[in-house]
């Protein structure tokens, strides 16, 4: 398998969570969307860290996974709150930050 | 003597006593007016010393203090006074504590207690001092944008019912002045790195160096854009009306009595010898404002309604000549600005101060609320009409020597703008007079009654001309009842009576004050290329007397 | 002629300016504590003053002395030094000032007895008297000028002294402002000299003045007649002096007639050496005298007012005095005389007309008074005696002075001579009429008094001055021109007198102007004197007259080519700068406030909106990198 693969196969999943993230309506999918395009990145990372042959991508993947995981953490503590007072986790009900 | 660092003093005095204020507890805002008044009288005491310990043969910057501050941009903490800005700090070294005196009795209109209204007056002339001693550029941007903090919040918690709208109009415009100034001043740093190999903003070392002209041009610009909105010029007035109309009168006193003054001060002090080539090139510009202001705002000073926005006005047409004397470029012209820088702030605080005691009768500021109060408080009248004496700069007051400086100076070099702004002393006499015959000539009306009655007829005769010495003298009896506007009191007095004595004494013998400023002058006059010695006749065989 | 520095009493002569200057301060400084004797001390210094200025000019003896004082301000090229000139014609002036002045002092205990402000009164009239001595001692033009700004400031006080009444008020504020305007040509006039000659003293700028080119010296000459026509109420700027007629009756006597009306005469004399330089503003002097003369002598035939008809007079005067200065060396002692002996008579008229108001309940209107000749001898008999000088009766005052000008006049010589002194002896005709007609209307016919007034003679503080100044105006001419001629004093000022030869014979033009004058007495008594004076002024009256009532209609002319344009223009600016300067400034922070609020209306809140436009960005950005790697 090329390389070539893996990217195509990165892409596909970075545009599935893109599109997800734009028209998807509850909270928790939006969310797991916005995991898959984090994901995708990795993929891509992992790929030239292999290609090159250097640990570079490899090490920036544990760190987005890191980050990623505190996301998560802060990410659904949030949408459960909004939860609890709306009732709803659709992310079109909470438009309160603006100007 | 002279080792003493008096301007250090002048500085660290009243900002020490602000704090000492500002920290005194709730409710003892009688101990805080002591506290200011003791003050403001220590730096006055101070600035005579100065004064005293001043040699005007000696060196231009005297009295100087140094210390390192930011060494790796060559700031220097740097303080010195030349003639100019020693009489300047002479003249808030007496406004102060005369402006403390004069509120002694005002109330807070805001949250704000008075005590707070008087520690920002002392930590205002703290910064006040600060900018006019100041010899590093620097230094002096510092104190130019400091002040705009104290008096921000004289304007906006002590001030009239649109206070709020009129400091943020004052600090808006200020604040833009002072940025642009800031790009200008890092420019000349920028010069200056170029042409010292090292970089500085001392004053001396920046006089020395020589700008390429198109450069000198754009930093003149800077420096003007700030000190022509603080003076300020038409047509960057119009936050002093609504500033001067909103503060309470102690700050509208040091507003067009000191502050402004930067801006006339800024012209001489850095605009000329720093720019000397852009300012030649520039003065007609620079005049036609002047002269349009002195025309323009004294025509907008007959058409109002508001005392205070009346004065201020003025203020704008006699800032109006300060700018002729100084764009002129002839010594006599000069020494009659500086002159006018002083003898302005003396007058016109007067006429605020009479204008606010007045007001604080009344509790209006519309002139049509007024009349007829020199019959019943004719020493109150007494003061309105010298202070307005002064403004229209009759011989024998202080204003007369500087207009009449500024004016003669002018016209050898500059005779059609200086014809021009002749004809503005018409104009002052009118402003002057239509508000004086308003609120103190004829007979009582407005808030003064009691009760909203007739006026008391004029007396009957022949085409208006009846002499009705008797029928006059009766009127009292015939009269509504109405409030008696009580005179003076004893403390409105010790107000106004230094003010006057100084608007008299420098005007029939002002030859020391104009020795005392003359060599910084001359100084300025050969850096920016005119003849120190002053103005040679045209015509041959002229001599002096 | 050289003058020489100051010795004996002259060093000393700044006290005649310190002393009243003292006197007003005390009074002002002081209070109600000063109220008791402060009438007493006002004329105390003013009769001091008079006392050392007669010494000083027997002292004075033809030199002319130099009084140096202090330095006042010096900078640059610019040397003013505050000095004293006291020459024979400042002392003339000095003469007339003081004297005139301790008699109105004297006039006024009495004339002001009942006002609860008679020490501020005082005060003002001191402070006139010192101001007025700075004028005519001053040996620089800035002195002159400051005196000339002080006496204006005077006569702003006591014009406005009855301040309750808006005319006064008003009146007050005019002739401060028509002065000032006034004022701006005597200031250019000093600035011109200054620019030119780098001097302001007279010594300097007169001994110089000959280097100037033509233009330079007609500019200045017609600046300082400006100056002179503001504060002498001459056309264009004569407007403001009948209206100062509002202030008490002695202010209009020694202010409006005998002392600071006259500074114009005083300024144009002593620029002699200026106006000899140039004939063009030499010739402008002669016509504003000329036109004054006659727009005041028509104004006075129709007034009803008597103070008013007396102030037109005064115009009509100062008139004859401006032709006299105009014409030139042979004019300036003619004009100086008919100053001095018009400061007698017309200073006694004033005083009398003040004794019949005083007696009549303060009623200025002739219409109501007629036949107080039995009621009030002495007044009857000093403004009769006053008004014969005036009129130019046979050797009484104004015959000499008069004639004297009405000759050097014709002594031009050319058409324009004979033009002149056909006015003037046309005005001498007209001033005839007015003046019978105010005597006829105030002391002969039948009583029109209001209901209640009971008309009585004035207290013996008040007459004296009266009878005093009666007899100078018997005396001042003979005595001026015949007995002590004034050629001689003020040769030291204006050179040796020639020997004028004349034109028309002296006693040709002296039978001339008699007989006008009487053909003017003698209308006056077929219109006036013979009828029934109606108590309200007639409605239909000719177009002459109504425009002789309201003095050729220069207030008309004055409001509506200055004042409402003036008001115009001050509403449209104030306008322009609410709307205009300010609008664009307010304007400009509205556009920043409306257009920040109109981009925050982007911020939806809608997480997805702002993934889109990221997703929108992040393409943007993408493209751009392709496009610049593969371009």
């Amino acid at each position: 398998m090329s390389l070539t693969h893996y990217l195509v196969l990165a892409a596909i999943l970075f545009t599935i969570g893109a599109v997800g993230v734009l028209v998807r309506r509850n909270a928790i999918v939006v969310f797991m969307c916005v995991e898959l395009m984090l994901n995708s990145v990795n993929l891509t990372l992992v790929t030239f860290a292999r290609a090159s042959g250097t640990l570079d991508g490899q090490v920036m993947a544990f760190f987005v996974m890191v980050v990623a995981a505190a996301e998560v953490v802060i990410g659904l503590a949030i949408i459960m709150s909004i939860y609890r007072t709306r009732r709803s986790a659709s992310v079109d009900d909470a438009n309160l930050l603006k100007y | 003597m002279s080792d003493f660092p008096w301007l250090l003093a002048m500085i660290a005095v009243p900002a020490v006593g602000a704090a000492g204020v500002a920290a005194l507890p709730k409710g003892r805002d009688g101990t805080a007016k002591q506290a200011a008044l003791g003050v403001s009288l220590v730096v006055l005491l101070l600035a005579v010393l100065a004064t005293v310990a001043f040699d005007t043969g000696g060196e231009r910057f005297q009295l100087t203090t140094s210390v390192p501050w930011i060494p790796d941009f060559g700031v220097d903490f740097a303080l010195g006074v030349d003639g100019i800005a020693l009489v300047m700090l002479l003249l808030i070294g007496v406004l102060v504590p005369v402006v403390v005196l004069a509120s002694w009795r005002d109330e807070p209109t805001g949250q704000r207690s008075m005590k707070a209204y008087f520690a920002w007056l002392l930590l205002l002339e703290s910064f006040m001092v600060g900018v006019f001693a100041a010899t590093d550029v620097f230094l002096f941007y510092v104190f130019f944008e400091a002040m705009l903090v104290p008096m921000y919040f004289l304007i906006g918690s002590f001030g009239g019912p649109r206070r709020q709208y009129a400091a943020v109009k004052f600090f808006l415009y200020s604040l833009v002045g002072g940025l642009v100034m800031l790009a200008a001043v890092i420019g000349l740093y920028v010069v200056s790195a170029n042409e010292l190999g090292e970089g500085t903003f001392a004053f001396d070392a920046l006089r020395g160096i020589e700008i390429d002209p198109g450069v000198q041009k754009l930093l003149f610009l800077g420096f003007f854009v700030a000190f022509a909105i603080k003076a300020p010029l038409v047509p960057f007035h119009t936050w002093l009306p609504d500033s001067g109309a909103e503060a309470p009168i102690g700050g509208a006193v040091l507003l067009v009595g000191v502050l402004d003054k930067v801006g006339t001060f800024g012209f001489l002090r850095y605009c000329l010898p720093l720019f000397p080539d852009a300012s030649r090139d520039l003065a007609p510009y620079v005049l036609v404002l002047a002269v349009a202001g002195v025309l323009y705002a004294a025509l907008l000073a007959m058409g109002q309604s508001d005392m205070k926005r009346l004065v201020s006005y003025t203020s704008i047409a006699h800032f109006g000549f300060i700018a002729l004397g100084i764009f002129a470029f002839t010594t006599e012209a000069t020494t009659g600005a500086v002159l006018y820088m002083v003898n302005h702030g003396i007058a016109t605080g007067l006429l605020f101060l009479v204008v606010g005691m007045l007001i604080a009768r009344g509790g209006s500021r519309q002139i049509g609320d007024y009349g007829g109060v020199a019959r019943q408080a004719p020493l109150l009248a007494g003061v309105f009409l010298v202070a307005g004496l002064a403004s229209l700069a009759l011989p024998g007051t202080n204003s007369f020597v500087s207009e009449f400086l500024v004016l003669i100076g002018s016209f050898p070099t500059r005779p059609v703008f200086t014809v021009l702004a002749t004809v503005g002393i018409v104009l002052a006499a009118l402003y002057v007079l239509l508000v004086y015959q308003r609120t103190m000539h004829g007979p009582p009306r407005g808030v003064l009654l009691e009760t909203p009655a007739e006026t008391p007829a004029p007396a009957p005769g022949g085409g208006g001309g009846a002499t009705a010495a008797t029928a006059t003298l009766d009127a009292p009896a015939a009269a509504p009842a109405r409030l008696r506007v009580a005179d003076l009191s004893p403390r409105e007095l010790a107000v106004a009576a230094p003010m006057v004595a100084l608007i008299i004494a420098l005007g029939v013998y002002p030859q020391p004050l104009i020795e005392l400023v003359e060599p910084a002058v001359a100084a300025t006059m050969s850096d920016v290329g005119a003849d120190p010695a002053g103005v040679e006749p045209e015509a041959p065989g002229g001599g002096t007397d | 002629m050289e003058t020489v520095p100051a010795d004996g009493l002259i060093a000393a002569s700044w006290l005649l300016i310190a002393l009243p200057l003292a006197g007003a301060a005390v009074l002002l400084l002081g209070g109600r504590r000063t109220d008791r004797w402060g009438h007493l001390l006002g004329t105390g210094t003013v009769v001091t003053a008079f006392v050392l200025g007669l010494l000083c000019t027997l002292q004075l003896g033809g030199r002319r002395v130099d009084v140096e004082l202090f330095t006042f301000v010096a900078t640059g090229s610019l040397d003013v030094q505050a000095g004293l000139l006291f020459d024979p014609l400042s002392a003339l002036f000095v003469l007339l000032i003081t004297g005139v002045g301790a008699l109105i002092h004297v006039y006024s205990i009495g004339y002001m007895a009942h006002d609860p402000r008679r020490r501020r009164f005082f005060a003002y009239l001191n402070l006139f008297v010192a101001a007025m001595l700075l004028l005519v001692l001053g040996d620089n033009f800035v002195a002159l000028y400051v005196g000339w700004e002080g006496v204006g400031l005077a006569s702003y006080l006591l014009i406005a002294f009855w301040h309750e009444r808006p005319s006064a008020a008003t009146a007050a504020k005019k002739a401060f402002i028509m002065n000032r305007v006034g004022d701006v040509g005597l200031a250019l006039a000093i600035f011109l000299m200054f620019a030119q000659l780098g001097t302001v003293s007279y010594e300097g700028v007169f001994g110089s003045v000959g280097l100037l080119a033509g233009g330079t010296v007609t500019a200045m000459g017609l600046l300082l007649l400006l100056g002179a026509c503001g504060k002498s109420g001459q056309f264009p700027l004569q407007a403001w002096l009948p209206d100062a007629m509002e202030g008490p009756t002695p202010v209009s006597a020694l202010i409006h007639a005998a002392t600071m009306v006259t500074a114009g005469v005083y300024l144009i004399a002593r620029c002699a050496p200026i106006y000899d330089a140039t004939p063009t503003a030499r010739a402008v002097v002669l016509a504003v005298g000329a036109i004054t003369l006659m727009i005041g002598a028509i104004a006075g035939c129709a007034q009803d007012d008597i103070k008013k008809v007396l102030a037109y007079s005064t115009v009509s005067q100062i008139g004859y005095m401006f032709l006299a200065v105009g014409l030139g060396p042979i004019g300036y002692v003619a004009g100086l005389a008919h100053l001095l002996t018009h400061g007698f008579f017309k200073a006694g008229l004033f005083l009398g007309a003040g004794s019949v108001m005083h007696a009549m309940g303060d009623e200025v209107d002739m219409r109501r008074f007629g036949g107080l000749a039995p009621h009030m001898k002495v007044t009857f008999v000093t403004f009769g005696l006053g008004y014969l000088a005036l009129i130019g009766f046979p050797f009484l005052s104004g015959f000499y002075t008069k004639d004297a000008i009405i000759e050097a006049a014709f002594d031009r010589g050319d058409g324009w001579g004979y033009l002149l002194g056909g006015l003037a002896i046309l005005a001498a005709g007209l001033t005839a009429f007015y003046m019978t007609r105010l005597m006829l209307m105030t002391f002969f016919g039948r009583p029109r008094w209001e209901p209640g007034v009971h008309p009585h003679e004035s207290p013996a503080v008040m007459t004296a001055p009266m009878v005093l100044l009666a007899v100078g105006s018997v005396l001042a001419g003979f005595l001026l021109v015949v007995a002590f001629p004034l050629e001689g004093w003020l040769a030291p000022v204006f050179g040796e007198p020639e020997a004028a030869e004349h034109v028309v014979a002296p006693i040709v033009v002296s039978v001339l102007v008699t007989v006008v004058m009487a053909v003017g007495v003698l209308t006056a008594w077929l219109f006036v004197g013979r009828r029934e004076v109606p108590v309200t002024a007639p409605v239909r009256v000719s177009p002459v007259t109504r425009a002789a009532r309201r003095a050729l209609y220069a207030d008309a002319v004055n409001e509506s080519l200055f004042m409402r344009p003036g008001q115009w223009l001050t509403r449209a600016l104030v306008w322009v700068d609410n709307r205009g300067v300010d609008g664009a400034v307010n304007g400009l922070a509205a556009t920043l406030g409306g257009s920040s609020s109109r981009l925050g209306r982007t911020q939806t809140g809608f997480v997805r909106s702002y993934a889109l436009s990221m997703l929108g960005g992040a393409l943007v950005v993408a493209g751009a990198l392709v496009a610049v790697t593969t371009g």
